[in-house]
């Protein structure tokens, strides 16, 4: 267990330190930097969803004046390198393939060709002069289209990997099948007294960051490159536009923007590979930036889903069994968050009977990337729902089954390993007594309550911690901030030197200045990347010691350490404590600069959850809805900045509420996405939601020194289901689909209303 | 084809610049201008991450052709700071946490104003939907709400 600790700066909530540059504009991100000789880059891109290229003539492109560059599928090398994702993998092909199209486009929005050229008026002229032909095919436009017979087949080499189910062998969309499984589930329904099942169905939703993709890339004539671009992994970016472009990774330098949002959405490359491509080509600058449009065709989304779950349970509420089947969109290439969708589904409960299968189909739309605690939402809209409709037939509190059934310390998770110290009891007795729990409701009003779980990641991180000659310290990372991690990061810095928070410069470094750092993702930079900032804090500070050592002629293991004070050993003759500035400014004469440094792999995290309270009022007549009060509690091991953690909180709950009302990817039949923009794919705005109340509950990690948990994922999981339970108690209506858009929710009060009471 | 030669009025100093005569006010600042803090999001009007005042009133710069700022006056996030003191809503925004990425934080702020130079003491509910032109993806707008609510209590105690 971690022992309580006194904190001077953590817990407390000092501004941001790169808060000034980004409410007065000077904040540098993605698509503000321009370089001296800078060509604008021009991606063309499919207009069909499923379509073998045939040919590419660039001629009357790369004809027109002002083109400097134009590449296709042909100038980037096919590669098989995969980079490492902790234990996960990036597979390059794949990338590669849907960076640029080599021999079929898969989606509406695929790349197929690129143009740089003086001017963007110019490039985009240019691109429309390229000549492409296609072989139309019949697009895949879903699940049931793509596991149906006679399908389309995206990849005709595909072979389902995993677990082999009924339908293995021959040509196949179904990228791989999993299987999870406890007990002996046909005997655990047997036992029930109650069985409710149900079919869920989600449709593709996008991360929905407000900024587009952006980079500049060059390339000098020795190979030696930079990209400047927005990413939540600078080095993933490195690894992959080496390997994609055909370069040697140790000449590629990447230089993070700030990075305006990701949520998963920016780990992987769309622009970097084609800019630095286009700049070998052109030996000059390259600046791509993407238009919402393509955002919405060619990046991000997570998976569309269908879920079926079957839960079992006694008359008292025990659950006693469970199956499930699962089968998440991937796009065009291979790897939805099906998985994670399995493991995560079951988490909260003690389960002793289980079986669930994961499907990861290909469908035509665009290549999913991570979202959020990505699988987890969709996984938990299916079991949360049922889980509501078992409450409700049994009569009992859904909390109160909940805790009944609640997974604690000791127990195994449904995934595999044994549960430490996890706060989920703590947070449905906080939520039981939160007064919204008992709050009156009003007409046309309904209550829902769901809870959702997400493992967080661990993974490398690197921080140097360097002291200046003042007393000064500055610490570096490789990790982007995405939502105020330099200020954690310096909070934890000062905790360990005892300097002033103001004190502490807290940077984001390049792939050379800084050592290897997984992606900013996973939630986990404050976790494990702040782990590093202590332990490169605490380095710096025994450095300290022993340079007070020096000067006072006494063994290092005799110097205290107290409040940002050197100690001398008692009887020391004519020695007084001294500070961090008074150690730092003497660091010439005790043996040179003070760099502290750190480097760690955590192959764990402190898992998490979040339970949330929905109440929604619907409009019969519209099917509008509108979500009234909304109270989250979470889980968060130690909050270093509290602003910081509601602020995940209140952000994660505000996505899943558009999950929840409005948001979906509409494709026509012929696979075209008919509402790629802002006006019609619909995200929550401020009039929308009200004040969202958080709860703040600190069960300490003990992974961690402070006992962090990752909190940025876990809040996404639960509103999908809280915000359709409430609906379900609002309406007497049970939604199986999403989303719960007006249109959807009046056609279906009328059905009820259109329906004969039975007598 | 020529470009167009526009003079204008930005951040209280005057300013030309040269652009197509399909150019956006947007690009004329960003590209033209070097004033990055104006964001663009969407080019469509739906973000309101490009959020500047015109003549006083709150239009999105991506839906302004460049060459109607000829004579005109521009207000961007970079115009309002005064020396070494912030706007009380750029205070705020940092006192509130009521950023994260920061990407729709310059749009927020300028739409912010607008909102206070015209309604000096709005509801909750009046600040809503005066921002529901913003997107902000990452905080659930509620410390925005919270941050714009408080600068306009500060601005009236030190206006009376």
């Amino acid at each position: 267990m971690t022992a309580p600790r006194d904190f001077k700066y953590v817990g407390t909530r000092p501004i941001r330190h790169d808060g000034v540059d980004k409410v007065t504009g000077r904040a540098s991100y993605g698509a503000d930097a321009a370089w001296p000789g800078m060509l604008h880059g021009f991606v063309l891109r499919s207009p069909h969803a499923h379509a073998r290229i045939v040919s590419i003539d660039t001629g009357a492109a790369e004809a027109v004046p002002g083109v400097h560059a134009v590449i296709t599928g042909k100038d980037l090398p096919e590669t098989t390198a995969t980079i490492a994702l902790g234990e996960a993998a990036i597979d390059l092909r794949d990338i590669g393939d849907n960076v640029l199209a080599k021999t079929k486009t898969l989606y509406h929005g695929h790349a197929v060709a690129a143009v740089a050229a003086t001017t963007i008026d110019i490039a985009r002229e240019a691109a429309a002069a390229i000549e492409v032909v296609y072989d139309v095919l019949e697009p895949v436009t879903g699940i049931d289209r793509a596991l149906g017979a006679g399908a389309p087949i995206l990849h005709p080499a595909l072979v389902t990997k995993g677990a082999a189910g009924p339908d293995a062998g021959g040509p196949t969309n179904i990228a791989s099948r999993m299987e999870l499984k406890r007990g002996d589930v046909d005997a655990g329904f047997a036992e029930a007294d109650l069985v409710v099942e149900r079919e869920f169905r989600t449709p593709m939703v996008h991360q929905g960051y407000i900024e587009p993709h952006a980079c500049i890339a060059r390339c000098g004539e020795d190979g030696r490159a930079v990209v400047w671009c927005t990413t939540q992994g600078p080095f993933v970016v490195r690894d992959a536009c080496a390997a994609i472009v055909g370069l040697d990774p140790a000449n590629v330098k990447v230089v993070p923007s700030e990075i305006g949002g990701g949520f998963g959405g920016k780990i992987v490359v769309y622009l970097e590979p084609l800019a630095l491509a286009l700049a070998r080509k052109a030996r000059r600058p390259v600046k791509i930036v993407m238009g919402r449009d393509d955002v919405f065709r060619a990046t991000g989304p997570t998976s569309g889903s269908k879920v079926r779950v079957k839960l079992g349970a006694k008359r008292d509420g025990t659950i006693v069994a469970a199956s499930a089947s699962l089968w998440y969109e991937a796009g065009a290439y291979a790897g939805s968050p099906v998985g994670a969708g399995a493991m995560c589904m079951l988490a909260a409960y003690k389960v002793p009977n289980f079986f669930i299968e994961a499907y990861d189909v290909v469908v035509n739309k665009p290549k999913v990337a991570a979202y959020r605690a990505p699988g987890s939402p969709i996984a938990a809209f299916a079991v949360e729902s049922v889980v509501d409709e078992i409450a409700r037939e049994l009569k009992i509190d859904p909390i109160e089954l909940r805790l009944m059934n609640a997974n604690a310390e000791g127990d195994r998770a449904p995934y595999g390993p044994k549960y430490g110290p996890i706060g989920l009891a703590q947070i449905l007795e906080a939520a039981r007594a939160h007064p919204h729990w008992r709050a009156p409701l009003g007409a046309n009003q309904g209550r829902g309550f769901a809870v959702g779980f997400w493992f967080n990641a661990g993974m490398n991180s690197s921080a140097t911690v360097t002291l200046n000659s003042d007393g000064s310290a500055a610490v570096v990372t490789g990790n982007p901030d995405i939502g105020g991690t330099r200020a954690a990061q310096a909070m934890m810095a000062a905790e360990e030197l005892g300097i002033p928070v103001e004190r502490v410069r807290s940077n984001v470094g390049d792939t050379d200045g800084s050592g290897f750092t997984d992606v900013t993702g996973g939630s986990r930079v404050c976790y494990a990347t702040g782990m590093a900032v202590i332990r490169a804090a605490e380095d710096a500070r025994e450095q300290l010691r022993a340079r007070a050592a020096t000067i006072w002629n006494v063994s290092k293991d005799a110097v205290g350490w107290e409040n940002g004070r050197a100690i001398p050993p008692a009887g020391t003759e004519k020695a007084s404590p001294m500070t961090v500035a008074e150690l730092t400014a003497k660091m010439t004469q005790t043996g040179g600069p003070i760099v502290g440094r750190a480097s760690l792999y955590a192959p764990m995290a402190g898992p998490a959850f979040g339970a949330h309270i929905c109440d929604l009022e619907v409009d019969p007549e519209t099917g509008r809805s509108r979500i009234v009060r909304y109270t989250a509690f979470q889980d968060v091991g130690k909050a270093v900045h509290p602003s910081y953690v509601e602020g995940q909180m209140q952000g994660g709950v505000a996505q899943g509420i558009g999950w929840a009302l409005n948001e979906e990817y509409i494709y026509s039949a012929d696979g075209v996405m008919e509402n790629a923009g802002f006006l019609d794919y619909r995200m929550p705005v401020a009039s929308d939601l009200p004040m969202i109340e958080t709860v703040i509950v600190e069960v300490a990690n003990p992974l961690h020194p402070y006992g962090v948990r990752g909190v940025g994922e876990v809040p996404i999981v639960p509103p999908l289901a809280a915000v359709a339970n409430a609906m379900r108690d609002a309406t007497g209506i049970r939604f199986t689909e999403l989303p719960l858009s007006p249109p959807r929710v009046l056609e279906a009060i009328e059905a009820a209303a259109a329906v004969p009471v039975e007598a | 084809m020529s470009k167009l030669h526009i003079e204008t009025t930005i951040n209280r100093e005057p300013a030309e610049f040269l652009c197509e005569p399909h150019e956006t006010v947007l690009s004329a600042l960003r590209n033209g201008l070097g004033l990055t803090g104006t964001k663009e999001g969407c080019a469509t009007g739906d973000c309101g991450a490009c959020s500047i005042l015109l003549d006083g009133r709150l239009v999105p710069a991506c839906l302004v052709l460049a060459p109607e700022a000829q004579g005109r006056t521009i207000t961007t996030i970079e115009g309002l700071s005064r020396g070494d003191a912030l706007h009380p809503l750029q205070q705020k925004f940092l006192e509130h946490a009521a950023l994260q990425c920061g990407i729709c934080t310059p749009g927020f702020i300028v739409a912010a104003k607008a909102l206070l130079d015209a309604t000096p003491e709005p509801s909750e509910e009046e600040t809503r939907y005066w921002l529901a032109g913003n997107l902000c993806r990452c905080t659930g707008y509620d410390k925005i709400v919270r941050a714009v609510l408080d600068a306009a209590s500060e601005m009236k105690g030190s206006a009376a």
